[in-house]
């Protein structure tokens, strides 16, 4: 049986950095689509950023739904737009990244969309945040284009990185 | 390289029905997952689980849950199945997409936990952690079902097997 897991398309940030990390072009060969993310954004006044999610260009009919901890509490919330929670922004420790990944099943399907994932920050000493969230976009276009850009700040730090996965169902 | 990631079988729902079943699962993987995009006929409703066609109260779970404003957390014993949607539940909708990873399924010698991403931006998101603790035996058949109205069309449900080496 074939496997099914494939790397589809990249991005290492280089030196100076990126406003955004922008996957296009994306095929249409797969069933669902996979992104595996460590980030540090470029905000140095706060210890995690969002990771702000577009798909096709698109920011309209789009929520977003997240539970996460503190550290000392569990909360949730939720907004008209698609995020992942917290990554590293650069006020955090040093040479720290956070990781996140977002799961989209069915990317190509004429149903809306839907993209859960999970997020992670952590920095010695002041409390970030672990997040789990989940995401819809009500459009029924199939999903060509992906686009991570930072909540806080103007953008991702050199050796942030981003990896897009194809998965096959047969 | 080795394959390390394989769909064992798929199932895209023609007509409604109350459930799902992967049977005859091979013993040649390490873990499994199982990624599902669902929904209902009409009304809400949970998804739920069980192995090897067990029904007696051998499963507990653990849930931890948002619904967009507030956090709260649960779990039930001795409880007859895993509710895969956690405290949440399917709408008539298909946006309810969940993540079910099942970890060193084929051994006979430990009980079988699962962990399971509920991602619905509507109904709230849960993270689920499940155990099955009938005397160990290799999980051979995945049934997922529904509480109360039926499956609609459209639900996709896919079982992938995941090898160490």
């Amino acid at each position: 049986m074939a496997t099914t897991y494939t790397l589809i398309d990249k991005t290492e940030v280089g030196s100076g950095g990126t406003s955004s990390i922008t996957f296009t072009s994306i095929p249409t060969t797969y069933t669902d689509l996979l992104v595996k993310l460590s980030l540090r954004g470029n905000d140095n006044s706060r210890v995690a950023t969002w990771i702000n999610i577009t798909f096709n260009g698109s920011s309209s009919n789009r929520s977003w739904k997240r539970v996460y901890g503190t550290g000392s509490a569990a909360l949730s919330e939720s907004d008209t737009t698609m995020r992942l929670g917290s990554v590293n922004a650069n006020a955090s420790t040093s040479n720290t990244f956070g990781n996140a990944e977002l799961y989209i099943p069915n990317y190509l399907s004429s149903n809306y969309k839907s993209a859960s994932g999970d997020g992670v920050a952590e920095t010695n000493a002041t409390a970030t945040q672990l997040d789990l969230n989940a995401n819809l976009w009500s459009n029924t276009a199939a999903i060509n284009e992906i686009t991570f850009a930072p909540g806080d700040g103007t953008g991702w730090l050199q050796y942030s990185s981003a990896y897009l996965y194809g998965i096959k169902n047969s | 390289m080795a394959a390390t990631y394989e769909p064992i079988a798929t199932t895209t729902l023609g007509s409604s029905a109350n459930s799902v079943t992967f049977s005859s699962i091979p013993s040649t993987y390490t873990d499994l997952i199982v990624v599902y995009q669902a929904g209902v006929v009409s009304g809400a409703a949970d998804l739920s689980l069980q192995f090897n066609g067990d029904t007696a109260s051998n499963y507990s779970a653990t849930y931890l849950y948002g619904s967009g404003s507030s956090a709260a957390s649960a779990r039930t014993s001795n409880g007859t199945k895993i509710d895969t949607t956690g405290l949440g539940y399917m709408d008539t909708t298909l946006n309810q997409s969940n993540i079910i990873q099942i970890m060193n399924y084929a051994n006979t010698t430990t009980y079988k936990t699962c962990l399971v991403r509920v991602g619905n931006a509507g109904n709230g998101l849960s993270a689920v952690v499940g155990l099955w603790r009938k005397t160990p035996e290799a999980i051979n058949s995945v049934k997922l079902f529904s509480s109360s109205n039926n499956l609609a069309v459209g639900s996709t449900f896919t079982l992938y097997g995941i090898k160490a080496a």
